[in-house]
């Protein structure tokens, strides 16, 4: 049996080159995912690091660098014991245009053993609010305001 | 009816710069749902035991259901057929329930289509393609005003595994 994943879908209003942008530029990050910066030259082969408010949360390696279709990174929450110790996760985004819409497709693997149940309970919590609020951004130029503290997510 | 046997199959959640009225306005009316869900109009008796439909824009019963549990603007819970003859037969009935709650300054908005029957990922392949365009749209058009109109057909693996079961699919 494989392991469980999480794959989330949304439509949105824009072109392949913005979406790519958003989802590779910290100055777009910082509003739509709670803060937070890359850390990463986005060459293959190369570290990622995820850093919201100064303090790194999550770790990685760039996987796949296609822009603007399709970019994958592995990814090891660093803040939590319980959740380091999950292990690495691999994210992979999938673009495609749809006439004047982006079809954006991420699927996030790699949940192996017990550990990685609340990491999993926590990215499928976490990922609608980020890619709603990537979406809202590049529609409207705002952001969504959801404080971490309303994702439900234990210990957030 | 007792809707502890249905089985959770798909969830999508989804947030939006709106608020929890103005989402399940949305959700319940023939003037927006035409706009962000291809043209189908919902007609909704918002009352335990009401009528649920959604009309195709050819003016057929597309879906049909009843309203199980009515809280505006945070629960709706209904009976969701296609009524595509032996359909529900053959797969058993489907509930859809939507949950809409404050989140900051946006609402959150939880879908989960259960099951009475277990059913294949090529049968289930339908709503988890369908949902993600519909919601999509439906925040595209509360936020903006302007809805995205995604061009929708049914999964050929669906079409496929309804085939191989019998069920005539128009």
């Amino acid at each position: 049996m494989s392991s469980p994943e999480f794959v989330y879908v949304t439509y949105i209003e824009t072109t392949p080159d913005a979406l790519w942008r958003a989802l590779t530029d910290s100055t777009f990050s910082r509003q739509y995912w709670f803060g937070t910066e890359f850390r990463t030259d986005w060459k293959i082969g190369s570290p990622f690091a995820l850093v919201m408010d100064g303090k790194t949360t999550d770790v990685g390696e760039i996987l796949e660098f296609d822009p603007p279709r399709r970019l994958s990174y592995t990814f090891q929450h660093v803040l939590d014991d319980e959740l380091r110790n999950a292990g690495a996760t691999t994210v992979v985004f999938m673009l495609e245009q749809h006439g004047k819409f982006v079809k954006l497709t991420l699927v996030h693997q790699g949940f192996v053993g017990a550990a990685a149940v609340k990491l999993l309970d926590g990215v499928s919590k976490g990922w609608p609010a980020i890619l709603s609020s990537l979406k809202s951004l590049l529609e409207t130029g705002t952001a969504l305001a959801i404080p971490t503290s309303a994702l439900g997510i234990e210990g957030l | 009816m007792d809707i502890s046997k249905f089985k959770p199959e798909t969830v999508y959640t989804i947030y939006i710069a709106s608020t929890p009225e103005k989402v399940w306005q949305a959700l319940t009316s023939a003037e927006f749902s035409r706009q962000y869900f291809s043209g189908f109009a919902i007609e909704a008796d918002l009352r335990p035991g009401g009528a649920f439909i959604v009309r195709a824009p050819d003016r057929s019963e597309h879906i049909g259901g009843e309203v199980i549990i009515c809280e505006p603007p945070h629960r709706l819970t209904v009976t969701w057929n296609v009524n595509w003859p032996g359909l529900v037969e053959a797969l058993g009935r489907t509930l859809v329930t939507y949950e809409i709650e404050q989140a900051g300054d946006a609402v959150r908005l939880t879908m989960t289509e259960a099951h009475e029957q277990s059913l294949s990922d090529d049968i289930l392949s339908g709503g988890r393609q369908g949902w993600p365009a519909i919601l999509s749209s439906l925040k595209s058009l509360l936020e903006t005003g302007k809805p995205l109109s995604v061009k929708m057909a049914p999964p050929t693996r669906m079409l496929a595994a309804l085939k191989a079961m019998g069920i005539e699919v128009p």
